[in-house]
């Protein structure tokens, strides 16, 4: 079976399981629509990293920007932001019937990608000059101090946070929330593995291979580089808007600009399953998923510190992942086979 | 009527090191130009200079008489003037073919035409330039996995591949097997007749160059020696004080 | 910024803030000195660089409340933490030394988030400090207040970034550490074990990372969370100032306190975080750019 036939077959059946998982594990449908949010992280990540061997830990200002957008529009269509927020989610004036929260859902996920995907574009221009290890570091820079400066902004809650607009007691957020994270996953997928499939793909892994080499030959590579990171960034934008309204209480440096966990979770996710190949990302994040449930209901208290130890064994014992290893051990198999 | 490539007055320091001193040399259309001269006499640092690698301190640079010394690498690439490396550089982890496919030229395509099939343009000519250097075969290999004198060949079909008007080979026979450079020679003979491509071309076998080249210049020091036919170049006492003295 | 009126109204406040930077400054210096040697030497950016700070501090913190000095946290700390860096090496680092730098960073990292974590869940998240018992002198009438133990925690980090430049020009494992950061490859053929020089280097960052620590939790507070921000100031003072640049090392690190205190001042409290953050940065940006401008990029 070739790669591309695994693929799809491994894609096509996640999908159909997933369309049905709510109804078979009903009690864990929260935790299945944070994977596939994680899925979605892990793809646009592994975009950058893997396949165009620029390692951001500063996806995250891109997810924060979708958390704050989608709900600031919410709020926003209906009521003046500022007093929601000085409200602090108390005040029984601010309700939103069911259809205003749809609407205001749809408006908010479409500008999160808008704005997400333009903040890549100007971010990037300054950013991805840098390569390796200062492009690293410079995202990790960003994504705290994105975090620390919504920290700050009274307008959006500042430090206290905001509280995502709910919508009626009796209306099926947890459905919504599932099925809107499963089509977006579904729509990353396809989306990024057209991407790849076409010549800018090609241009994509040149840029990883030998970006002085491609500049060499004629190519734009900043122009490819930034176009790049807006693609990421305007499904990461969709998954942060999805993420505030599941969490139901945005906080800037937990929930939104969450560099230190979800911003290396995502890194983590794309190494787990195989960095730079079309399904490691979503086999990492279905396994790191599982392991995180695991780490927070068995080892309280000490999850963070267990995590930990999974970043450093895995970076270091199996940095090529789990589609890696297979491919290693297929590739061995066949020189044996031809010696033979 | 004016050099494909003119390069006048070119100086070029690295903190204290004056690289390239006040170098001029100029490149006909169509013509096969050699440029020798012992190690660390400044000629990739010339080469380097002329595709935009680093901007130079003095003295002008121009290609198809349009001035190229303030331009950015891939501008220069997009003009038609292409360079190989010493170290031979290509895309290690993708396939030959697709080395191949992401070298075709853009210069005439918008950056959204880069959002179509890869197995689109150029596929077929990318086989027959595959061919052209002997690598059919080994075209579905990631790049890396092939020796270097294979990559070598790769660079070369890859440069051929994006329709330069003037190649600049740094070295394209080091480190290759005695018994294929004139398989090379060859090449980049027909490249040269067939195709149309000027050359210009970095070499420290004399067999080959005097060979090849139809006018050489000479760099030592930093500083253009001495240029001429092979004949001259080849007879020249400082050419020859030049490679044989210690300084 | 409110608060740059009153800094108009009242110069000697800026006085006071300079002075309390500069004196922080030194420590942010010799973290970064620390951070420089394993860069040079290991080629490996320390992510974890401010936990080690942070490990110190709690070796003061505990010496004080059961009733010690402080000030023997200082080489205490050292050595504790030079024992540690020395196991991490000979556990995990060891492996990571000669492999993809970016590698390096996210191993770091996770050791990074398994030291604050640890340290969260044992000691929980209060600040802590280590009760010096020194006092404070006045200058400018009274207007300028100058906690002593900053000012000794200033004259120590001084004092061991000169101890350190003197042990890495003179001592034979000092030398062998200087030859490896030149050369790794020559070193080993020349018969230097960089296996060990590199558990050397890793331990003594991580000593010098103890006893920055110790005078932190001195002369200001520690709590799990300080860590980070330790290693981003680490970063950027060695990226401004170069690796083998001392003196340099020594300027950025008082500016950059003098810089962090004065905006703190001046942006809030609760942008001092947002400050550091967002001048590395600016820094890398701006570094980036300058290069650019010579066709080149950080690298």
């Amino acid at each position: 079976m070739s790669d591309k036939t695994a693929n799809f077959v491994i894609f096509s059946a996640l999908v159909a399981l997933g369309l049905v998982a709510p109804f078979l594990f009903p009690a864990y449908m929260a935790q299945m629509t944070e994977l596939w949010l994680f899925i979605v992280l892990a793809l646009t990540w592994d975009l950058l990293g893997g396949k165009m061997g620029y390692n951001s830990f500063g996806n995250v200002v891109f997810l924060g920007i979708g958390v704050y957008a989608t709900a600031v529009i919410q709020v926003a269509l209906l009521y003046d932001v500022g007093a929601y927020n000085a409200a602090r989610g108390g005040g029984t004036e601010f309700v939103f019937s069911a259809g205003d929260y749809l609407r205001g859902l749809a408006l908010g996920l479409s500008a999160s990608a808008i704005l997400a995907a333009l903040a890549a574009i100007v971010i990037g221009i300054f950013v991805l000059g840098m390569r390796g290890q200062y492009f690293a570091i410079c995202t990790l820079g960003l994504g705290i101090a994105a975090g620390e400066i919504a920290g700050g902004w009274d307008w959006i809650g500042a430090g206290s946070g905001m509280t995502v607009p709910q919508p009626p007691a009796d209306f099926p957020s947890g459905r919504l929330f599932y099925y809107l994270s499963l089509a977006l996953a579904v729509i990353t997928f396809v989306a990024l593995t057209w991407v790849m499939s076409t010549r800018f793909g090609l241009a994509i892994n040149a840029i990883r291979d030998d970006e002085d080499k491609a500049e060499a030959m004629g190519h734009y590579t900043t122009r490819i580089k930034v176009t790049a990171w807006a693609i990421s960034a305007l499904f990461l934008g969709m998954a942060g808007g999805i993420y505030g309204n599941l969490k139901r209480f945005i906080d800037p440096v937990d929930v939104a600009f969450a560099a230190p966990t979800i911003g290396v979770w995502m890194v983590l996710m794309a190494i787990l399953g195989g960095k730079g190949t079309i399904i490691g990302p979503i086999v990492g994040a279905i396994i790191f998923q599982f392991t995180k449930e695991f780490f927070w209901t068995y080892l309280l208290g000490w999850q963070r510190v267990a995590l930990g130890v999974l970043i450093v064994v895995i970076v270091v014992f199996f940095p090529q992942g789990i589609v890696g290893y297979i491919r290693d051990r297929r590739a061995a198999r066949l020189i044996r086979e031809k010696r033979a | 009527m004016t050099a494909l490539l003119e390069v006048r007055n070119v100086t070029k320091a690295f903190g204290g090191v004056i690289a390239n001193h006040d170098i001029s040399l100029e490149v006909p259309k169509g013509k096969i130009i050699g440029l020798i001269g012992p190690n660390g006499s400044g000629k990739t640092t010339l080469f380097n200079s002329i595709v935009g690698y680093h901007p130079i301190d003095a003295g002008s640079i121009r290609f198809k008489s349009r001035e190229i010394s303030q331009m950015q690498v891939p501008d220069i690439a997009r003009l038609g003037l292409l360079r190989t490396f010493q170290q031979t550089r290509i895309y290690g982890k993708m396939t030959c073919v697709q080395n191949m496919l992401i070298s075709v030229s853009e210069r005439n395509s918008s950056f959204v035409s880069l959002f179509t099939s890869q197995t689109g343009k150029g596929t077929k000519r990318a086989d027959e330039l595959l061919e052209f250097v002997g690598l059919y075969e080994k075209r579905h290999l990631p790049a890396g996995t092939l020796s270097f004198g294979q990559q070598k060949l790769l660079e070369f079909a890859m440069a051929l591949m994006n329709d330069p008007e003037m190649l600049m080979l740094d070295e394209p026979t080091a480190g290759i097997n005695p018994t294929l450079i004139n398989g090379l020679i060859d090449r980049l003979k027909r490249a040269n007749a067939d195709f149309g491509i000027t050359l210009f071309v970095i070499e420290h076998n004399m067999r080959v160059i005097m060979n090849l080249a139809e006018h050489i210049y000479c760099l030592a020091h930093g500083e253009l020696l001495a240029e001429g036919e092979p004949d001259e170049i080849q007879n020249d006492q400082r050419v020859i004080d030049a490679y044989l003295g210690a300084h | 910024m409110s608060n740059i009126g009153l800094l108009i109204d009242a110069p000697i406040l800026l006085v006071q803030l300079i002075i309390d930077g500069l004196l922080i400054g030194a420590v942010f210096a010799l973290a970064a000195y620390g951070m420089a040697l394993v860069w040079g030497v290991m080629k490996i950016i320390n992510i974890c660089q401010g936990e080690f700070v942070m490990l110190g501090g709690y070796v003061a913190v505990l010496l004080s409340e059961a009733g010690y000095s402080p000030f023997i946290g200082v080489p205490l700390a050292a050595v504790i933490l030079f024992i540690l860096g020395w196991l991490l090496y000979k556990t995990i680092i060891f492996r990571i030394v000669d492999h993809d730098l970016f590698i390096s960073i996210l191993a770091t990292f996770g050791l990074l988030i398994i030291l604050q974590q640890l340290m969260n869940q044992v000691f929980g998240s209060d600040v802590r400090i280590a009760d010096s018992g020194l006092g404070t002198w006045f200058a400018f009438g009274g207007l300028v207040t100058i906690s002593q133990v900053k000012v000794v925690a200033f004259i120590l980090a001084i004092v061991l970034a000169g101890g350190l430049v003197y042990f890495l020009k003179s001592s034979r494992i000092g030398q062998a550490i200087r030859a490896t950061a030149q050369n790794a490859r020559a070193a080993r053929v020349l018969g230097i074990n960089t296996d060990h020089v590199y558990a050397v280097t890793y331990g003594l960052n991580a000593a010098i990372c103890g006893a920055c620590g110790a005078l932190v939790a001195m002369a200001y507070t520690i709590h799990p969370y300080i860590g980070l921000p330790y290693t981003v100031r680490s970063f950027m003072i060695v990226v401004v100032a170069g690796l083998g640049n001392i003196v340099g090392v020594i300027l950025a690190g008082l500016g950059l306190g003098a810089a962090e205190n004065v905006a703190g001042f001046v942006l809030g409290a609760e942008y001092q975080l947002a400050f550091v953050f967002s001048l590395l940065v600016i820094v890398l940006v701006v570094r980036n750019w300058r290069l650019a401008r010579k066709r080149e990029y950080l690298k």
